[in-house]
């Protein structure tokens, strides 16, 4: 094995180094004297000394910044106290190491047969032993995919020892086991666990039962097999039958009990989700927009007669728990392949990324045992989300960032993707595909590795160190951006017939899915193209390795298919045939090592039936809170982790790529005022508009989930339409992310509770999007959010985001939140109720109590409606909506950010029922809109409005302040916008 | 005439939309091409007037921006030739070309700009991690001084937005100073009076001299950091909603324009 390093000169910054030693200081409190990086590749193949230094001069470095080096340690010529080397584990993705192989060859001209690894050193100075190792395993290093040696530099000038790079290898010889299913039911839970396979011995005596049906048996014992079922089926059928592929939950019989009263809800997603949209697109006549809903990977509508809009949100909170970068960048790139594998196909134009962590101050002995940091975690979901995206050229255009203690245990990562696609494709409608019998299956971009396999429930102990890292996968961009090119050429020359992307299950699902469309297919898995050799054939059949989508080719295109994937540098490999022979069947070299009947896989168990309660929790207001201090009250408001400025995370997502950008997370007279929603204009020749909003307030679903979710919908309508989104045309997503709802005596005491919580906020999604005529397109649902640890069990709040995508005829007429100029008129749209309960204010007087904001649809319905005429208008100068923290943050980020200052009395504020100051300012009362219009317009802008909540509280002025009066008519509170602002920007500046 | 524009794709460019919608609001007919398509035959690069290679992630930046893809392009070997030959000869022809973010660093990490002396390939100067170690995507007020760049004529500012984490330009003083003589010091980021600026955030990535863009001495190459083909539309800039615009088209439509002009002008 070679070595190339590489490091930066002497006399230039060390990017990498610097950014290290302020990590440490800031998240370890440890002060580096210094840290220099060297990047080093291990690399066989037998190319000469001198082969290796020109390649090191000339294809990996900057000549003008770098220097390099062939067989001898770079970090002779440093001084340091440690030398740390951090290298992948065998079969982890390792993106660096493929470009360099690829350039070797770009550079010699010819393909190269050797392989490449990376590895990096850091050398450390000014530090412990002790410190150096906590360096390496809690800011650097990762111990699920990487491994790392620390030497003191007195010990490391003794030989100059590196890192052994080890290659991915196992001499497993590929062989198929069969299990008897025809046990008890204790061994048969055994057996579930062992293999982690999640099914319950009903599900598996089904499945024992299927296979001695005398047909089915018939057929099974002309191909070899028997009753017995072998590892690849029974994988099979637990990863079809999983939550994650079959929403059992969602599906499920519930007895629903509330107080005395008790009824039966024949499946979550059919009342209350899809039974909404159907009743909405019923009503909607020929204004309905929706073009294919809860069928494929992705919602898709309308967005003009000549194209569609398909979009997707996912979760991806196990594996960013366990590395969360791969995480979240995983996340990102699998979300795009859904959209990728909408219909025939949809080319991705936006990302959508909403977070929730645990505080990032915590201390580190808080954290339970086996739990990163929060402050680790966000750190790493945030990088993850700008290389998926940045990477991929897909902007990041709209998110939010949520913190609660109960997401120390496990954040969530909604990642979320929208794309574009012509209604029609050679005169085609481009939402259906179907593949047809005879086509071939192609798989098309990465390799196929352990990757994922089981996911997060494989430990890392069980693998010895030559052993590929299955648990957590690093996404290549890179990779899966050449695939999304050549999908969109050959769609556009009507190479293939369907198409899917390889995500949970991976063949199993993909090709599993496709052929119900044609009616059968069979997998030939010895073809699958492996990243390291010793994959067992089951373990090809479900591998998740990443950037993989499965194609039908008819064979008529096939070669022609192929050749274009050798030209774009895409690997493409025919895996088998679709049928029409009723099953799925995949083969080993000549052995059958799978054959199930395709109506068995997709519908053979019978529902799941759970039982729910709820018990209302009573609510009673929140006495008054004295405030000595208006003012410093508003500015620690600002500066809590929930109301403060993205800045830090917004700058680094590239939000612009694709040109389409009309309203931009960041706003104003100094672009860092915060949007509601963003804007973009698809088209080039058309001004029409997509906007983009969320909703997410998960402060309080414990006290009545009902209520989170009608705050959670209506904050993403509002949003929206604030920002310009016409209310007739705006399409919903709900993502839960739950407790788990399944009741287990031992195991899950409360499980009835978190159902009955998911049974309320379904029927709020119901009652909400009926009423607002706003249907549900698509969505996912998340229902592992426990964790115990050390015996204690901990759980996340119930969470449901809520995604909006609206329209907008012309773009020319979005409106911004910043306030535009002195001697504008200062309108809040919406009643101001005392409804603190879960509101920052309380949070951080630490009281639980208060009334829960409602949500009152028809009236929120006729305000929006109201306001986007006058938009259309052109007469709203802006609007900014009242969420987090009240009227007083929607009153000084909309001033600030359009360097105005405002006067405002409280006096005109549109309100039901009693409220005191503090309870104007803090309230979190739902459907308010804080607007901003020209003094000629007023008349105008009234009797638009006329017949809703509203009143003009004051004005904007050209003194840099916000002033307030109560409603006594005092003063009470007046402080320089540019003091609220840094207060505002303060906290997440990192 | 028919002005035809070249805009490469491929191994992770990503603003090539964006690229060929730019040449073609400004008038020219735009051809979105696989690098891998063109190596195969570089002649076909006679057939066009102007040439792009656009922003984006080629090769994920890895072994540092620009790289891999200056790699292939110097090496690459097709059944007519050296990729390389070709594009030197559509530069020596003084058609328009330019290099668009990742599109510079490539065209710096090749050597095909500023390629002083006719020194083709020869890396001449850099571009290195912003000082601030991260990425960043924010708006940046640009300063065109007197250049040779046949793209920037008639343009003395231009509001366009940066999205880049290794931006910063460097060179040596010698280097620098024959820049500056030859004239092919062509963009400068600019603080809000337009005066070229050292400082965060108006200066985004620390670059020497402010430089965001330079040309060749034939002025006809421009590689530039921050992004023209962002800024096509009015609304793309980040506060058109403050001060409504006169006109729907963007800033950055205008180096487009330039280009296609250039070629109306001399290759009739």
């Amino acid at each position: 094995m070679d070595r190339i390093e590489i490091c930066t000169k002497k006399e230039f910054a060390d990017p990498k180094g610097r950014r290290l030693e302020s990590a440490a200081l800031e998240d370890l409190g440890i002060r580096l004297d210094s840290a220099r990086t060297i990047k080093a590749f291990s690399i066989s193949g037998g190319l000469s000394e001198k082969q290796l230094e020109r390649i090191a001069r000339e294809a990996f470095s900057d000549p003008f910044t770098q220097e390099v080096s062939v067989n001898a340690p770079l970090a002779e010529r440093f001084q340091f106290d440690f030398l740390l080397e951090v290298a992948f584990k065998p079969g982890v993705t390792d993106n660096e190491a493929r470009t360099a192989q690829e350039s070797i060859e770009n550079f010699r001209g010819k393909k190269f047969k050797g392989t490449v690894r990376t590895s990096a050193q850091y050398l450390l100075s000014g530090i412990s032993g002790t410190e150096a190792e906590r360096i390496a395993a809690e800011l650097i290093a990762n111990r699920l995919i990487e491994c790392w040696r620390i030497w003191p530099y007195e010990k490391w000038k003794e030989s100059k020892p590196c890192l052994e790079i080890k290659e991915a290898k196992s001499a497993e010889k590929p062989k198929v086991e069969e299990f008897d299913l025809n046990a008890g039911e204790r061994e048969l839970g055994l057996l579930s666990t062992a293999r982690c396979l999640a099914l319950s011995a009903g599900e598996i005596k089904a499945f024992a039962a299927y296979l001695k049906k005398p047909e089915v048996l018939a057929e099974r014992k002309k191909r070899g097999l028997g009753e017995k079922a072998t590892d690849a089926e029974l994988e099979c059928f637990a990863q079809t039958q999983s939550e994650h592929c079959r929403h059992k939950v969602f599906r499920a019989g519930i007895k629903y009990r509330e107080k005395n009263l008790e009824h039966r809800i024949d499946g979550l997603l059919k009342t209350f989700i899809r039974g909404a949209t159907e009743k909405i697109r019923m009503n909607a006549g020929k204004k309905d927009f929706c073009v294919s809903v809860f069928e494929d990977n992705a919602g898709i509508i309308s967005f003009d007669e000549g194209w569609n809009i398909a979009f997707k949100v996912e979760t991806h909170n196990s594996p960013s728990a366990l590395d969360p970068y791969g995480g979240a960048l995983t996340g990102i790139v699998g979300v795009n392949r859904d959209v990728m594998g909408a219909g025939i196909g949809a080319m991705p134009i936006f990302n959508t990324d909403v977070l929730c962590f645990g505080p990032p101050s915590k201390k580190s002995g808080d954290i339970p045992k086996g739990t990163l940091h929060p402050k680790r975690i966000f750190r790493g979901v945030r990088k993850g989300i700008e290389d998926g995206g940045n990477q991929s050229g897909i902007p990041t255009i709209n998110g939010s960032i949520f913190f609660d203690e109960s997401f120390s245990v496990r954040p969530l990562v909604f990642c979320g993707t929208a794309g574009i696609m012509p209604a029609e494709i050679r005169g085609k409608k481009s939402h259906e595909k179907r593949a047809r019998s005879g086509d071939k299956i192609v798989m098309i971009g990465g390799r196929i590795g352990k990757d994922g396999i089981h996911g997060a429930t494989f430990s890392s102990m069980q693998l010895d160190e030559a052993s590929p890292v299955s648990a957590v996968q690093i996404g290549a961009p890179i990779v899966q951006k050449r695939a999304l090119d050549l999908l969109l050429e050959a769609r556009d020359l009507g190479l293939y017939d369907s198409v899917t992307d390889n995500g949970a299950g991976g063949l199993s699902s993909s090709v599993g899915e496709m052929a119900l469309q044609s009616g059968g297919a069979l997998l030939e898995l010895e073809k699958a193209p492996l990243k390291y050799p010793g994959l067992q054939p089951w373990e090809i059949l479900l591998s998740e390795a990443q950037e993989r989508m499965t194609l039908s080719v008819p064979p008529s295109k096939l070669e022609k298919f192929l050749d274009l994937c050798k030209r774009r540098g895409v690997e493409a490999t025919v895996l088998g045939e679709f049928t029409k022979s009723g099953k799925l069947e995949a083969k080993y070299g000549k052995k059958t090592i799978l054959f199930l009947g395709l109506d068995f896989l997709h519908d053979g168990l019978p529902k799941l039936e759970l039982e729910a309660e709820f018990a209302p929790a009573p609510e009673e207001p929140e006495g008054n809170i004295a405030i000595p201090d208006f003012g410093s009250e508003l500015k620690a408001i600002l500066s809590d982790l929930n109301v403060c400025s993205r800045h830090w995370v917004v700058r680094q997502y590239d939000h612009e790529v694709l040109g389409m950008s009309v309203i931009k997370p960041l706003e104003g007279a100094a672009n860092d005022g915060p949007s509601d929603a963003a804007v973009i204009k698809p088209l080039a020749d058309s001004w029409k508009g997509l906007v983009v909003s969320n909703g997410i307030n998960p402060c309080i679903g414990e006290s009545d989930s009902y209520w989170m979710a009608a705050n959670a919908i209506d904050e993403a309508v509002r949003n929206a339409v604030a920002t310009g989104a016409d209310p007739e045309k705006i399409a919903l997503l709900d993502n839960f992310c739950w407790p788990d709802p399944k009741f287990n005596q031992l195991k899950n005491p409360e499980g009835k509770k978190h159902l009955g919580k998911l049974v309320r906020a379904s029927r709020a999604c119901f009652d909400f999007s009926t009423v607002f005529g706003m249907p549900f397109i698509s969505g996912k649902d998340s229902l592992a959010g426990d964790r115990a640890v050390e015996g204690k069990r901990y759980s996340i709040k119930p969470t449901l985001l809520i995604s909006a995508l609206g329209k907008i005829e012309d773009v020319r007429k979005a409106v911004s939140m910043d306030a535009k100029r002195a001697g504008y008129l200062v309108f809040v749209l919406g009643a101001t109720r005392d409804e603190m309960q879960g509101s920052v204010f309380l949070q951080k007087h630490g009281s639980q109590k208060g009334i829960m904001p409602k949500v009152n649809a028809e009236k929120a319905l006729a305000l929006y409606k109201a306001l986007h005429k006058a938009a259309v208008e052109g007469i709203v100068e802006s609007a900014h909506d009242c969420s987090q923290g009240g009227l007083a943050v929607a009153l000084a980020e909309s001033a600030f950010a359009g360097g105005l200052g405002m006067k405002v009395s409280l006096e005109k504020l549109p309100r039901e029922g009693a409220l005191g100051d503090a309870q104007a300012l803090f309230s979190e009362s739902a459907s308010r809109i804080l607007v901003t219009v020209k003094t000629e317009n007023r008349e105008k802008f009234e009797s638009m409005l006329s017949g809703n909540d509203f009143g003009c509280i004051g004005e904007t002025t050209v003194e840099q302040f916000l002033e307030i009066r109560g409603f006594n008519g005092d003063s009470i509170l007046k402080e320089n916008i540019s003091e609220l602002k840094k207060e505002w920007m303060k906290t997440l500046d990192w | 005439m028919k002005i035809r524009a070249l805009v490469l794709t491929g191994e992770g460019i990503n603003c090539d939309y964006e690229t060929a919608l730019a040449f073609s609001r400004a008038g020219a007919s735009a051809q979105r091409m696989h690098i891998n398509d063109l190596i195969e035959s570089p002649k076909q690069l006679e057939a066009f007037h102007a040439l792009a290679i656009p922003g984006g992630f080629s090769f994920g930046d890895d072994l540092g921006a620009g790289k891999a893809f200056a790699n292939k392009i110097v090496h690459a070997v097709g059944k007519e030739g050296k990729l390389f030959d070709s594009i030197v000869n559509f530069i020596e022809e003084g058609k328009p070309v330019i290099g668009i973010c990742n599109g510079f660093q490539i065209f710096v990490k090749s050597g095909l700009l500023p390629a002083l002396g006719g020194k083709y390939g020869e890396q001449q100067v850099s571009i290195f991690y912003n000082d601030s170690g991260r990425f960043e995507n924010r708006w940046v007020k640009l300063k065109a001084p007197e250049s040779n760049s046949i793209l920037l004529r008639g343009i003395g500012q231009l509001e366009v937005p940066c999205r880049h984490g290794e931006g910063k330009f460097i060179a040596d003083n010698n280097m620098l100073s024959k820049l500056w003589e030859k004239k092919l010091v062509c963009l400068q980021y600019a603080d809000s009076e337009g005066k070229p600026t050292m400082s965060f955030p108006e200066n985004p990535n620390g670059s020497m001299n402010a430089i965001a863009g330079i040309c060749n001495e034939k002025g006809n190459v421009l590689g530039l950091m921050p992004h023209p083909e962002a800024f096509l539309f009015a609304t793309n800039h980040p506060q058109w909603a403050r001060e409504k615009p006169d006109t729907w088209n963007g800033q950055g439509l205008k180096i487009f324009e330039n280009a296609v002009k250039y070629v109306r002008e001399n290759y009739r």
